[in-house]
């Protein structure tokens, strides 16, 4: 248990540190990185909860496949470092204030209910069937949730065609 | 818990120590391969038959200058042979080299670790692998490097799809995400996965796309010597230079590593039932075959041009990966 809080704390600050790193950053391929740095800490941290799974899709298609094409359209157009234009927005700002208040207040509604427990220790038997587990997503995926499934990958179909359609040039 | 740790930490050690000798070698077997293929007589001077080479390119390499240029990103250009060195590293941990074996009274199992998603391990290291080579061309502030670096990503997203789909077949037939388990499913020299009906096909895609993934000729565009210098390593020098090279090697070795896993039984072979020491000898041979097979394509076939890359990539590989996905579903299904 004591690795298990030792890791938690290291990946946790890591995340939080790159987290705020990617607000602090004028640079985009700095506030890219760093948020890569905060995906890849998020997968440890899901490693230390036992889902597996989550953590290598976690970075296999955040931090392997979008972010590279952030940072690859970053480097193609060479973004400038991004200047701040307060004077345009200064009603906005106040109005940051509530929407943070609301935030912050929806945040503690959704974690109320979470109570500090301790993982269950995996025995043999279920070791396959625990939560986190490719098995156990799969099985969830393809039972319980299998029309929500689908019809976010009709979602996505639509999305892939919309671009194809916007990107395609007159006269293709 | 302490024996476990301790377990672990030698085998990394060992499989380190391994890696790093097996790297040095294989950039040998590279030119004496290309020697031959090209009929010439290779490194022969350092050693007898050039065995030497290595620790005398290696000696060199540590005593040049590493130069960063002026107006470089400083810690990007140093961190990046490092983001690429590292991720090819870690992969090793999930392979296993064969099965239980009692050394010095001990029984070991001829794996660091395994992992039930271990497979999506190596898929989402080498993923994060392309980080180094982005950033090292991003960083040199050089228009060559920085050409490589977008040709990589570019070509690292396209084929990882296939590379994927690929594996999924595989799946199918094995059941598991665990490398252990896909190993031990083949046992017997029939129950190779590369006998299996689509499955033949399935690996033609799966080393196209890994030749593809680990930069290598015909797919070496990121680093196209006659347009782009060197590519993305352009401006490295000194040992940062030879982290790059390492990386380059190690995914050579993990490319082949992981098809002998997947297609070619891993360390089955015949009597490995009875002498288990057998398996790491039977996997080594099949790598170096695999390693060999993708020299003898570096020397043989001229580099593609950058439009056919992605035309092959998306309009041929991707479709034919997913249609072998279909015929591998209905077989099995046929087969039940």
């Amino acid at each position: 248990m004591q690795a298990e809080k030792i890791l938690f704390i290291i990946f946790a600050v890591v995340a939080l540190a790159s987290a705020l790193n990617i607000l602090l950053q004028r640079s985009p391929l700095y506030g890219a990185l760093s948020l890569i740095g905060t995906l890849l800490a998020l997968s440890a941290l899901y490693m230390t909860l036992r889902a597996q799974f989550i953590a290598a899709v976690q970075i296999v298609v955040y931090a392997g496949a979008i972010m590279v094409l952030f940072i690859f359209v970053i480097m193609l157009l060479n973004v400038p470092k991004d200047q701040p234009q307060i004077e345009k927005q200064k009603g906005l700002r106040y109005l940051a204030i509530p929407f943070a208040g609301l935030l912050i207040a929806e945040m503690f509604f959704v974690l109320r209910p979470i109570r500090l427990n301790t993982l269950p220790p995996i025995s043999s038997g279920n070791a396959e069937q625990a939560v986190g587990t490719t098995w156990s997503i799969g099985t969830a995926l393809f039972t319980d949730y299998l029309l929500p499934f689908e019809v976010t990958s009709v979602l996505i179909l639509m999305a892939v065609v919309g671009a194809m359609v916007l990107a395609r040039r007159e006269g293709d | 818990m302490a024996n476990l740790l301790l377990e672990w930490v030698i085998k990394t050690i060992v499989i380190l120590f391994i890696l790093v000798t097996a790297v040095a070698y294989v950039t040998l077997m590279e030119r004496k391969v290309m020697s031959w293929i090209q009929m010439r007589v290779g490194p022969n001077r350092v050693g007898p038959w050039g065995l030497l080479q290595p620790l005398a390119d290696g000696l060199k390499m540590i005593f040049k200058e590493d130069i960063v240029p002026t107006q470089a990103s400083r810690w990007l250009y140093i961190l990046a042979p490092a983001l690429s060195l590292i991720p090819a590293l870690m992969t090793f941990i999930v392979i296993p080299y064969g099965s239980e074996v009692n050394l010095f009274g001990y029984r070991v199992e001829l794996h660091v670790t395994r992992m039930n998603v271990g497979l999506l391990y190596i898929l989402a290291l080498t993923s994060v692998g392309v980080y180094g080579i982005v950033l090292a061309g991003w960083s040199s502030n050089n228009k060559y490097s920085l050409m490589g670096g977008l040709r990589s990503s570019a070509q690292m997203i396209s084929y990882e799809l296939a590379l994927g789909l690929s594996i999924v077949s595989v799946l199918l037939y094995t059941g598991s995400l665990d490398l252990v388990e896909i190993v031990e499913k083949q046992s017997g020299i029939t129950g190779w996965n590369i006998f299996r009906f689509p499955l033949m096909i399935v690996f033609v895609i799966f080393y196209i796309a890994s030749l593809a993934e680990t930069n290598r000729t015909p797919f070496d565009l990121p680093e196209a010597d006659s347009e782009l210098v060197a590519g993305y390593h352009t401006e490295y020098s000194s040992m940062s230079f030879v982290m790059f090279q390492m990386a380059e090697y190690l995914n050579l070795i993990t490319a082949a590593s992981i098809s002998t896993t997947l297609f070619f039984g891993g360390w089955n072979g015949p009597f490995v039932e009875r002498l288990p020491l057998l398996g790491p000898v039977y996997f080594t041979i099949k790598v170096l075959v695999l390693i060999f097979i993708a020299m003898w394509i570096r020397y043989t076939v001229p580099r593609f041009r950058y439009d056919q890359l992605m035309r092959f990539g998306w309009k041929f590989l991707l479709p034919a990966s997913i249609v072998n996905i279909i015929i591998t579903s209905t077989v099995i299904l046929l087969l039940r």
